[in-house]
C-alpha cells in the first residue's frame, strides 16, 4: 500500500486541472496539456483502481462461495425446505421459533459451549508454553519444530478413528491403562464430562501443535535485545515469558484465541465419528449445534430448521469472537505494554 | 480452523467423473454397504464386458451409506450409477420415486417373492428397485460356550430350546449362571429390533400414521428387553460400535438374532474365532431383518448401462454366489430351489448347511413387517432409548417418556 500511495501522489499533484490559486489555465496551453492529462488521467486511475482490481479475485470468490451461500440458507431458513422434496411454503420465523422451543437445540448449545472450553482453553495455553520452549536454543531445533505439526497432517477421520479405540468404554486402551493403575475404568462414551474430556482431546491433539507454530512465529519477530536488557535487570525466564513475550505477541495471540473459538463453536467431525449412531450418545449427551444442525437436515430431513440453527450458530460465533476481542484486548493491556513489536532487527532468527 | 460441515465429506466418495474412464470406456459404480458379496461378481462383470468398468463403492454402516444417498440426492448430484437401497428406509425413498429411474422389464418379471417386487412397485405401477437379498433370521451362538455352560452344542438340539423368545430368554439366564462373564446375547437394541421385525405394525399403521406411542407391542419390547440387561443378559453395548465390535473377540456374548447377511460381518468381525454355529429356530417362528434393493438414479448419465448391470447383478445365478461369499440370502424365487443354495455349507460356521437352514427360515417367515416414512427415525430413538437404560443413564421409565417425547418431536 506504501509503495503505491507514494507512486499517486506526483501524478495527481501536476494533472490538476485547476492551479492552486484557482486561476483558469491560459489558453495557448490547453492543446499542449491536453494529451498528456488525458494520458495523466488514465494512470492516475489506473493507480487508483488497479489495487482494488488485483484484490478483487478473492472478494469475487467469497461472494460466490461465501455470501452467496450465507444468503441462501437465509432464504432456506424462512421456508418449508424438506431435503428431498425441496422448497415448501414461505413461514417467515416459525423454523427458528420451533428451533428455539426444541430442548435439543439447548442441549447442543451447552455441550458445544463445555467442549469449546475444554479445547480452546487448554488448546491455547499448552501451545503458548509450548512455543516458549520452541522458542529457545534446542538442538535440532527444526525436527522439534516440525514434528508438532504432524498431529495436524492427519485427517480427522483418522483421528477419530484412533482415538475411537483408544477411548473405548470395554475394550480401549485408556481405560486398560487405568485399571491397571487400579482404577476404575471410565465411560468415555457414557458420561457427559467424559465425553466432552475425550472429544476435547482429540481437537486439542490436532490443534495445538499448528497453533504453537503461528505462536513461535510471532515470538520470533520479538527484538532480542529486550530480552538482554530485561535479564540485566534480572528477570528470570519466566519473568521474561511472562512480561515481554507474552504482551508483545498479543496481537497474534487474539488472532489465535478468535480462529480457535471459530473453530471450536463449529467442531463436528471429532463428535460425529464418535458415536455410531450419529447423535452424540444415547442422551445426546455429546451432540454439539452442528451435528444438531445435522440431524434436523439428514435425518429430519428438514432443511429450513437445520437453516434456522445455521444462522443462530453463526450469530453465537460472531458474540463469542466480540467477547474474545475484547477480553484478550482487555486482558493485554492489564500488562501496561502497549508497544507493538519493533523493526524486525533485532530478530536474530 | 476449518471443522466445518466440510469434514462430512469423510463419508462421500470421490466427485463426478462424467462416466467414463481414461481409454474410453463406460465407467459404472456401484455403492453398497457392509458386505453384499459382490467383489467377484464385479470381476467377472468386467471381464464379460469390452466397453463397460464397474466399480464398487463400499460403505462401513448403511447409517453412512443412507446419509451420503440423501446429501447427493438432494444435491441432485454425485450419485454412483447403482445405489443400494435398505429396506428400512425405503418407505421414506419411495415418496422420491421421481428421483429413480423406473426399471421395469418384462425379463424381470417373477424373478423376486410378491412382496418383494411389490414393495418396490410405485402406485403407477413403476418398478424402482431390483431385490438384492432378504434377511431371514436364524440364532448363532457360540458352541465353545454353550459347552462350559453345560448346554447342548448339537445345531438341532440348540433348535429345540429356542422355540418363543420366552424360551430364549430363561435359557439365557440359565447360561449367565453358570458363565457370568459372558453375555447371552450381543446387544440390546438388536434384540429389540428381531422382536420389533416380528410385529406386522409396530410404529405406523397402515395408512402411516404414528402409532408407536400406544403400541402395546411396541411397549413390550421395550420392557422386556430392559429389564432383561438388568439380569445381566445383554452385553449392553451399541450394535455397529467399536466395542461391540471388540466384543466378538473377547468372547463378549454367547448368541445373536442372525439374518443372512449378518454371516459375513460375524465371520469379519469373530476372525481367529472358533466354536461359531447357527441353529434352525427363531423365536417366536420367523422373522426378517432387513435385505436391500439396487436402485438406478435418474440423475445418472449410464441409466440404460447401469440398468443391464442391476438386472445381472440381482439375477438368481450371481445372488447365489453373493450367497456363498458373504451370507446374503436371496430373494430370487428361482434361486430358492436352487441346489446350489440349498446344498451349500459355511465353513466357519462349523460346516452348517447354511443355505438349507436360511431357505427353511424364509419359508418361516409369517408377514413382512410394515415399514413407513418415520420407520428408520423412530427406530433410531427408541434405540437410543434402550441404550440410555443399558447405560444406567435413565431408568426403564424415564427412557420411555423421553422416547414417547421424541415421537413426539419427530411428528
Amino acid at each position: 500500500m506504501e509503495a503505491g500511495s507514494t507512486a499517486v501522489k506526483p501524478v495527481g499533484d501536476t494533472g490538476a486541472s485547476v492551479s492552486p490559486t484557482g486561476d483558469r489555465p491560459r489558453q495557448p496551453r490547453r492543446d499542449v496539456v491536453r494529451r498528456p492529462a488525458w494520458r495523466q488521467r488514465l494512470s492516475m486511475l489506473d493507480a487508483k483502481v488497479s489495487p482494488y482490481v488485483f484484490v478483487s479475485p478473492f472478494f469475487v470468490l467469497f461472494l460466490v462461495v461465501g455470501m452467496f451461500p450465507l444468503g441462501y440458507t437465509a432464504w432456506v431458513s424462512v421456508h418449508q425446505w424438506g431435503l428431498l422434496s425441496g422448497q415448501g411454503d414461505f413461514t417467515g420465523l416459525e423454523n427458528y421459533r420451533r428451533v428455539l422451543e426444541d430442548r435439543y437445540f439447548w442441549n447442543a448449545l451447552r455441550n458445544t459451549i463445555s467442549i469449546f472450553l475444554l479445547s480452546s482453553i487448554p488448546q491455547v495455553v499448552i501451545a503458548l508454553v509450548l512455543a516458549g520452549l520452541l522458542d529457545t536454543q534446542l538442538r535440532a531445533r527444526t525436527l522439534w519444530r516440525m514434528s508438532v505439526l504432524l498431529p495436524f497432517v492427519v485427517a480427522p477421520a483418522a483421528v477419530a478413528l484412533i482415538f475411537g479405540n483408544v477411548f473405548g468404554d470395554r475394550y480401549g486402551l485408556a481405560n486398560e491403562v487405568i485399571t491397571w493403575i487400579g482404577l476404575e475404568p471410565i465411560r468415555w462414551h457414557v458420561d457427559t464430562l467424559a465425553s466432552h474430556l475425550a472429544i476435547a482431546s482429540m481437537v486439542n491433539w490436532r490443534w495445538t501443535g499448528y497453533n504453537a507454530l503461528i505462536l513461535l512465529a510471532a515470538m520470533q519477530a520479538i527484538p532480542r535485545d529486550v530480552y538482554e536488557s530485561a535479564a540485566l535487570d534480572g528477570a528470570g525466564r519466566v519473568r521474561q515469558f511472562t512480561s515481554i513475550t507474552v504482551p508483545m505477541i498479543r496481537p497474534t495471540v487474539i488472532f489465535v484465541v478468535i480462529t480457535s473459538t471459530i473453530g471450536g463453536l463449529q467442531i463436528f467431525a471429532e463428535p460425529r465419528l464418535f458415536d455410531t449412531q450419529g447423535l452424540g450418545g444415547s442422551d445426546r449427551q455429546y451432540q454439539t449445534l452442528t451435528m444438531y444442525l445435522w440431524e434436523l437436515g439428514w435425518r429430519v430431513r428438514d432443511l429450513g430448521m437445520a437453516s434456522a440453527v445455521a444462522w443462530l450458530l453463526f450469530l453465537i460465533i460472531i458474540v463469542f469472537a466480540l467477547v474474545n476481542l475484547l477480553v484478550s484486548r482487555r486482558a493485554g493491556s492489564l500488562k501496561g505494554v502497549h508497544r507493538r513489536p519493533g523493526s524486525p532487527k533485532g530478530a536474530r532468527r | 480452523m476449518a471443522l466445518t460441515l466440510a469434514t462430512t465429506a469423510a463419508a462421500c466418495g470421490g466427485g463426478d467423473d462424467g462416466g467414463t474412464t481414461a481409454d474410453g470406456k463406460t465407467k459404472l459404480t456401484v455403492a453398497t454397504f457392509n458386505e453384499f458379496g459382490y467383489e467377484e461378481l464385479i470381476e467377472e462383470y468386467n471381464a464379460m464386458q469390452d466397453d463397460v468398468v464397474v466399480e464398487q463403492k463400499k460403505a462401513g454402516t448403511a447409517n453412512e451409506h443412507q446419509d451420503n444417498l440423501y446429501t447427493k440426492l438432494a444435491a441432485g448430484s454425485g450419485l454412483s450409477d447403482i445405489e443400494a437401497i435398505e429396506v428400512d428406509w425405503w418407505a421414506a425413498l419411495m415418496e422420491q420415486s421421481d428421483a429413480f429411474t423406473d426399471l421395469s422389464d418384462p425379463e424381470v418379471e417373477g424373478r423376486w417373492l410378491d412382496w418383494k417386487t411389490e414393495a418396490a412397485t410405485t402406485p403407477d405401477g413403476a418398478l424402482i428397485g431390483y431385490g438384492t437379498d432378504i434377511g431371514p433370521e436364524g440364532i448363532c451362538y457360540r458352541a465353545d460356550l454353550f459347552e462350559k455352560a453345560g448346554m447342548p452344542t448339537d445345531r438341532e438340539k440348540v433348535a429345540e430350546m429356542f422355540g418363543t423368545w420366552d424360551e430364549y430368554f430363561e435359557a439365557g439366564r440359565q447360561f449367565v449362571k453358570k458363565v457370568p462373564d459372558v453375555a447371552w446375547y450381543d446387544s440390546s437394541g438388536a434384540t429389540a429390533q428381531a422382536m420389533i421385525n416380528q410385529v406386522e405394525y409396530s410404529f405406523e399403521d397402515e395408512d402411516n400414521t404414528v402409532i408407536a406411542a400406544d403400541n402395546p407391542e411396541v411397549k413390550e419390547v421395550f420392557d422386556t428387553v430392559t429389564s432383561l440387561s438388568e439380569e445381566g443378559l445383554s452385553t449392553n453395548l451399541v450394535q455397529w460400535s467399536e466395542d461391540w465390535t471388540a466384543s466378538f473377540q473377547d468372547d463378549g456374548f454367547a448368541t445373536m438374532a442372525c439374518p443372512g447377511w449378518m454371516l459375513g460381518v460375524i465371520e469379519g468381525n469373530a476372525d481367529g474365532v472358533e466354536g461359531w454355529d447357527i441353529a434352525n429356530v427363531f423365536p417366536g417362528g420367523g422373522g426378517n431383518w432387513g435385505g436391500s434393493y439396487l436402485t438406478v438414479p435418474a440423475q445418472g448419465d449410464n441409466v440404460e448401462e447401469a440398468k443391464e448391470l442391476a438386472k445381472w447383478l440381482t439375477a438368481p445365478e450371481q445372488q447365489i454366489k453373493a450367497f456363498e461369499a458373504k451370507g446374503t440370502f436371496p430373494s430370487q424365487v428361482d434361486a430358492l430351489e436352487d441346489p446350489a443354495l440349498t446344498e451349500s455349507t459355511n465353513e466357519f460356521f462349523n460346516g452348517a448347511p447354511t443355505g438349507q437352514i436360511l431357505a427353511d427360515r424364509a419359508e418361516a417367515v409369517p408377514f413382512i413387517a410394515h415399514k413407513g416414512p418415520k420407520f428408520a427415525d423412530i427406530n433410531t430413538a427408541f434405540q437410543q432409548a434402550i441404550q440410555r437404560v443399558d447405560e444406567g443413564k435413565e431408568s426403564a421409565d424415564e427412557a420411555w417418556d423421553s422416547f414417547l417425547a421424541d415421537v413426539e418431536r419427530l411428528g
